[in-house]
């Protein structure tokens, strides 16, 4: 039986580490944006980008996802991903739209 | 029910998961997966105006940047106090467990309090969910908005509450009706809180109902399990910032 105890040996530094990264990231983004150093759709990229590392140091060190089996991350991981990914069809026609100039 | 499962001598019937956990975490990374596309589906929507307006405003100035920075470093915060309290229910440290919860529902109540006033500022400034004072051929602005932060805002409420349960149990309740009547009375009646605060009572029958009916002594996996929701919802926020508050920055004004 799994237990919470036994799967890893885990000390506090490495969640100091993690939290400090996160801060680091954020300030980034907001300078970024704020100082608007790349054009609307560049830093659209950069912005996002930098979310999914956030993302996976959440996923991967707060909720423990790093040390749960290969089939656990695998499953929820692509599931998840592939169901995001098909709701960027949308954006197709959000560009129609505006390409087309409708009032 | 109980969380053990019964010996009846079929086979097959209780094979080991295939995740190779307790049902109690991948029921709540289950929910959290179909959170996601909630919020997925949420945060699509906005962009889906936002690229087919070139009007789109951007109201969000200097004050407002600043304010969701330190909402984002509260909700960060509360991330690592949260981890802190599921190592130290592994240990079997109570006292620990309780306190780093505590620091939790703090950083996460300053959230909620910061998001707050950042609304009321917005409503102040004329935005409603049907009509935005800064493009008027982009009502859905408003909408969007309050949607995608609401739903946000609703889900750090229940976070909140759920980690007063697992912490406090049955004193959490009175603590919850004291907020409420606090909130409830020091609103306007045309505030929005004034009325939003009403999820609050709900939460203390929901919560009332489960604390006396399945009264428990809430264990490490208990803990671990209300951390998942509540790093989830600092996930979250982790795209509303930059899609919401970053790319609508004004730099002038």
């Amino acid at each position: 039986m799994h237990t919470v105890a036994d799967t890893h040996d885990e000390g506090k530094g490495q969640y100091f580490w993690v939290w400090g990264a996160l801060l680091l990231l954020t300030a980034v983004e907001v300078v970024l944006a704020y100082r608007q150093v790349f054009q609307p759709i560049r830093m659209l990229e950069a912005l996002m980008i930098l979310s999914v590392i956030k993302s996976a140091l959440i996923i991967g060190w707060f909720m423990h996802l790093k040390y749960e089996i290969a089939a656990m991350k695998w499953v929820m991981m692509v599931a998840v991903c592939i169901c995001l990914c098909l709701m960027c069809v949308f954006f197709a026609d959000a560009f129609r739209i505006i390409h087309l100039g409708v009032k | 029910m109980a969380d053990i499962a019964v010996q009846h001598g079929i086979a097959g019937a209780y094979e080991p998961s295939l995740f190779g956990t307790y049902s109690k975490k991948i029921g709540m990374w289950l929910f959290l997966l179909s959170d996601t596309l909630t919020f997925g589906a949420l945060l699509f929507a906005y962009s889906y105006g936002r690229i087919s307006n070139p009007d789109w405003p951007t109201p969000f100035h200097k004050e407002s940047i600043i304010n969701a920075t330190i909402m984002t470093g509260c909700l960060l915060s509360s991330s690592l106090t949260m981890v802190l309290g599921v190592l130290a229910a592994r240990r079997g440290d109570r006292s620990w467990t309780r306190n780093w919860i505590l620091f939790t529902m703090l950083f996460g109540s300053a959230f909620v309090v910061l998001h707050g006033m950042e609304w009321s500022k917005l409503i102040e400034e004329g935005m409603t969910p049907f009509k935005n004072p800064w493009a008027a051929n982009v009502p859905q602005f408003g909408g969007t908005f309050f949607t995608l932060t609401g739903m946000h805002m609703l889900h750090v409420t229940i976070g909140v509450i759920y980690l007063g349960v697992v912490a406090l149990r049955k004193k959490f309740l009175p603590i919850l009706l004291v907020i409420w009547a606090i909130v409830f009375f020091a609103t306007p009646a045309d505030n929005v809180f004034h009325t939003g605060v009403h999820v609050l009572l709900i939460a203390t029958a929901v919560a009332a109902v489960i604390l006396f009916l399945k009264p428990k002594d809430y264990d490490a996996h208990d803990v671990e399990i209300s951390g998942l929701y509540w790093h989830f919802v600092d996930l979250v926020w982790m795209f509303i910032f930059p899609l919401v508050y970053l790319m609508s920055t004004r730099v002038q004004g």
